[in-house]
């Protein structure tokens, strides 16, 4: 085994001798090419590219990448041409080894226009278009795609034929019918042909080629590309649809986790809690805390900080909230306006708090790597966090529910906001499960900022960012019914989202204000209010 | 019945226009004729403080009156104090004339920079004082009025009303940031000259906008009281106490509330007039909700209800706030100021001047009860 691995090495050794050799021999088309370097003209420039990359030379690689990096030198009086290698040595481009003798002294860097950098990235695309790794191979045929050199074409051809990777080859399909379809001398049929294609591939990129077609086209292309065109289209305009509605639910699932605390607070205590984003804002520190100390302690265990702060910030929000319902809240019940005075001064004493202990500035707090990243599904492209914001918006919403429909607990807050009297008489100790409905919102917000400290900054001020619109998706989508709670969410972050494309976000924020002001006129209770005698209390 | 200006003018408000039209005097006297040296000058920097002062104390009587007479809790009124104020910014910026920046004869230095081709629509008129004056009044009444009418209409009532008009404020504060809005954006409206050909900067003029403003809180003050101390008034806190009971005794609520709201709105515009050429700058973040709540704050210190207490109250917080974001203890005015809010609903709910009624009524009835056969003193 280690023998015919040392023979393959001497081979190839021997091979590359060989090559070297045969270049010093006789003056190949590579040779010839480079003498279009030395004479400093950008066309001559041009076709000396085009030339090397057809040559087929091992050095044409190097060459070109040092061409593209500004390493490729050329002397007008020695009529020569040197790479320069990263670490500094001067390389006689012909042979590719150490150049002889002194550098010349009119020794000059070949200059690239914007013109010469579309020929040389075409060049370095038709060269990696049989690279090893499918992902260069794959962007090799993308940057095809975007230039059109009709040069590349044979390079493209006997890669596609040798192209077993179905990724690859479909973008080399669609590199080889962009070719096709810009250059001046293909048929009327491969033309449509190699409009079906890009019509398939259906993105920007393939619009933007289409429509860039010239107009002097025969009438049977210029038909299939206007019906390519119209196809592409709806294509995007479904898949930003898609998007949209994608980005809305998003920032729909961030808005329900932000007010699903404040709606269950405000539904059964009818209190208006002020401090609810600070509690979120705890929940974001608690993230940062346990990760501090994960660094510190055992990095290994980075990837599970959200799960161990999932609970911790629970736990922390939730009885910050009992403390505030025994020492403030309960003192003002029936007093809804003053409650409010009271929780907003409690959440500047919090802010202040924590800007106290942590500092002003934002905290940096990590993603693990299964929250990191994106893939592509479609048209668009969807981040791991983003989606995972949105399923465990959804596993909290269930969770919740089910709490309320199937525990102890959950029967006596319901019955509690239905009728606070009865429910008293019934033996349910009001009080108490005021306390810790209380510790409930506030520990379902501190989970809220676990999941926002991964898409927001964690700040002092974090909270205050959600809470005018969590009274929004509350007041919009009705008290004391989870429903509403997100239909309200939804609705509102989607609409956002829809809006945003052509009114800017801060004008559609004002076109969503605007629009709750004038909803509450209609339903002042919410869309899925209270029917009965609570609602006029 | 005793005739409606003894009602108006009792002995607290009668003593409260005579503390303010002293201070109103009291004030340029010692900062214009006692020379500067002496141990009673007062400072041009407490002028403008003091007229500063006055600006939130008419603001806070402006919140008192809807919120302690008519149970309407806004927490966006700094909305129609940032309008007033912006309406007398075009004014003072209109004055600027060629002496900005650019020199521009007809824009703004801000428009100039940004590339304005014209003058809005909405920016003619306000070379003229009467004008801008008149949409100081009219800008945020109108928008009360719009607002109040659907708001009321539908009965939105207690906390529902009090988030939507934190929106109001919030939604104009994300308005104003705009750079397209025409109103300066973010940097706002600044670098005043002249105010009626006076200049901002100097003594006199800010002595006679704090005269001016004195002047301008002490006529709302007796609108209010007029108010307060009429039938009209008496229903407002009917409604505010039982708002279903008087509307099925036949008072049509929307209306009283709408009048009441659009007034006090206006009182807000002013204050914000007022407070624009004292300070120098009018810019968006005076829309911002916490403001808002905060002069609430001030209403619930000196005493909701009590038209006295408002500005009492104004004064009070603001000095507190002067002083102590000023020195070593700047990083715990939040703490106090929460505190303020917490302390204030919890131990002191009837605020400064609550309470000393509520001490002054307790005492006298303790009084009344040691005579015998005494009529029953009126609940407070």
């Amino acid at each position: 085994m280690r023998a015919s691995y040392d023979r393959i090495i001497a081979f190839v050794i021997a091979l590359g001798l060989l090559v070297a050799g045969a270049g010093l021999a006789y003056a190949g088309p590579y040779e010839d090419a480079l003498a279009g370097f030395t004479t400093d003209d950008f066309s001559d420039t041009a076709d000396a590219v085009n030339a090397i990359a057809a040559s087929g030379s091992p050095l044409a690689g190097p060459l070109i990448e040092a061409l593209q990096e500004g390493r490729l030198s050329f002397s007008a009086k020695d009529k020569k041409v040197y790479i320069k290698t990263k670490n500094g040595a001067l390389l006689d481009a012909a042979t590719g080894k150490p150049a002889e003798g002194a550098a010349p002294d009119d020794i000059e860097a070949i200059r690239l226009n914007n013109r010469l950098r579309g020929v040389v990235d075409a060049a370095v695309g038709g060269l990696t278009l049989m690279a090893s790794d499918p992902n260069r191979r794959y962007d090799a045929a993308q940057a095809v795609f975007k230039s059109r050199a009709a040069d590349v074409l044979p390079a493209l051809d006997k890669a596609l034929a040798a192209e077993t990777n179905v990724r690859v080859k479909k973008a080399m399909t669609e590199a080889r019918a962009a070719i096709v379809l810009t250059a001046e001398d293909s048929s009327v049929a491969d033309k449509i042909f190699a409009i079906a294609v890009i019509r398939d591939r259906g993105d920007q990129d393939a619009l933007g080629l289409i429509d860039g077609l010239p107009a002097d086209q025969p009438d049977a292309v210029h038909k299939a590309a206007l019906a390519a065109s119209g196809k592409i289209q709806s294509t995007l305009a479904i898949w930003s649809t898609v998007q949209n509605a994608w980005y809305g639910l998003s920032l729909g699932s961030v808005l329900l986790l932000a007010a699903i605390g404040l709606a269950i607070t405000f539904g059964v205590m009818g209190v208006i809690n002020m401090a609810h984003g600070e509690m979120v804002m705890i929940g974001a520190y608690t993230t940062f805390v346990v990760q501090e100390f994960i660094r510190t302690r055992n990095p290994a265990l980075f990837d599970y900080s959200l799960a161990i702060a999932i609970p911790l910030a629970f736990l922390v929000a939730g009885s910050a909230g009992v403390v505030i319902e025994r020492t403030i809240i309960r003192f003002l019940y029936g007093r809804p306006l003053e409650t409010l005075l009271a929780t907003w001064g409690l959440s500047l004493v919090l802010q202040q708090g924590v800007r106290t202990i942590f500092g002003p500035t934002n905290k940096d707090v990590g993603n693990p790597s299964w929250m990191s990243g994106a893939f592509d599904l479609g048209g668009i492209t969807i981040t791991y966090n983003r989606m995972w914001i949105i399923v465990f918006t959804g596993m909290v919403f269930v969770a919740l529910l089910g709490m309320l429909r199937f525990t102890r607990l959950g029967l006596e807050m319901r019955a509690v906001t239905q009728n606070r009297a009865m429910a008293a008489a019934m033996g349910i100790r009001t009080a108490r499960i005021d306390a810790l409905t209380f510790g409930l919102g506030s520990g379902i917000a501190g989970i809220a900022g676990v999941a926002l400290s991964q898409i927001d900054n964690v700040s002092p001020n974090l909270g205050q960012g959600y809470i005018i619109d969590s009274f929004m998706v509350v007041v919009f989508g009705g008290v004391g019914n989870l429903w509403g709670t997100l239909v309200g969410a939804l609705t509102l972050g989607i609409a956002n989202k829809f809006l945003e494309p052509f009114a800017g976000a801060v004008l559609g924020k004002i076109a969503i204000l605007v629009f709750i002001i004038l909803f509450i006129q209609k339903r002042p209770r919410g869309m899925f209010a209270l029917k009965g005698r609570a609602v006029e209390t | 019945m005793s005739h409606p200006l003894i009602r108006m003018l009792d002995r607290g408000a009668t003593l409260f226009l005579v503390l303010l039209g002293a201070f109103a005097i009291a004030i340029p006297v010692l900062n214009l004729l006692v020379p500067p040296g002496s141990a009673l000058h007062v400072s041009t920097y407490f002028v403008a403080l003091f007229g500063k002062y006055i600006c939130y104390g008419l603001l806070a009587l402006s919140i008192d009156l809807i919120w302690g007479y008519a149970g309407i809790l806004s927490l966006g009124h700094g909305a129609f104090f940032a309008l007033g104020g912006y309406a007398m910014g075009m004014y003072l910026m209109r004055q600027i004339g060629t002496r900005g920046v650019y020199a521009n004869p007809i824009l703004p230095d801000f428009m100039v920079f940004l590339n304005w081709p014209e003058l809005p629509v909405y920016w003619y008129g306000f070379d003229y004082f009467a004008y801008a004056a008149l949409m100081v009044v009219l800008v945020p009444g109108v928008l009360a009025f719009v607002f109040g009418w659907f708001a009321f209409r539908s009965r939105v009532t207690g906390v529902y009303l009090s988030i939507i008009t934190q929106a109001l404020t919030f939604a104009l504060l994300l308005g104003f940031f705009r750079n397209n809005f025409g109103f300066g954006g973010n940097n706002g409206l600044t670098d005043f000259k002249e105010i009626l050909g006076f200049n901002v900067q100097v003594e006199t003029t800010r002595n006679a906008l704090l005269v001016i403003s004195c002047l301008a809180l002490a006529l709302c003050f007796l609108i209010c009281r007029a108010i307060v101390t009429s039938k009209f008034g008496k229903v407002l806190v009917a409604i505010r106490d039982a708002e279903s009971r008087t509307r099925f005794l036949g008072y049509r609520v929307e209306a009283y509330k709408l009048f009441v709201f659009t007034l006090s709105a206006c009182m807000a515009g002013i204050a914000g007039a007022l407070y624009v050429p004292q300070v120098g700058i009018i810019n968006p973040s005076e829309f911002a909700p916490g403001n808002s709540i905060e002069a609430v704050i001030w209403v619930a210190v000196g005493g909701r209800g009590t038209l006295i207490g408002a500005v009492l109250g104004a004064f009070v917080v603001n000095y507190a706030k002067t002083y102590f974001t000023s020195g070593i203890l700047a990083p715990y005015w939040l703490f106090m100021l929460g505190g303020l809010f917490i302390g204030t609903t919890l131990l002191m709910p009837r605020g400064i001047i609550g309470t000393y009624y509520h001490w002054r009524a307790n005492r006298t009835e303790k009084k009344d009860a040691a005579v015998p056969n005494a009529a029953p003193h009126a609940a407070e």
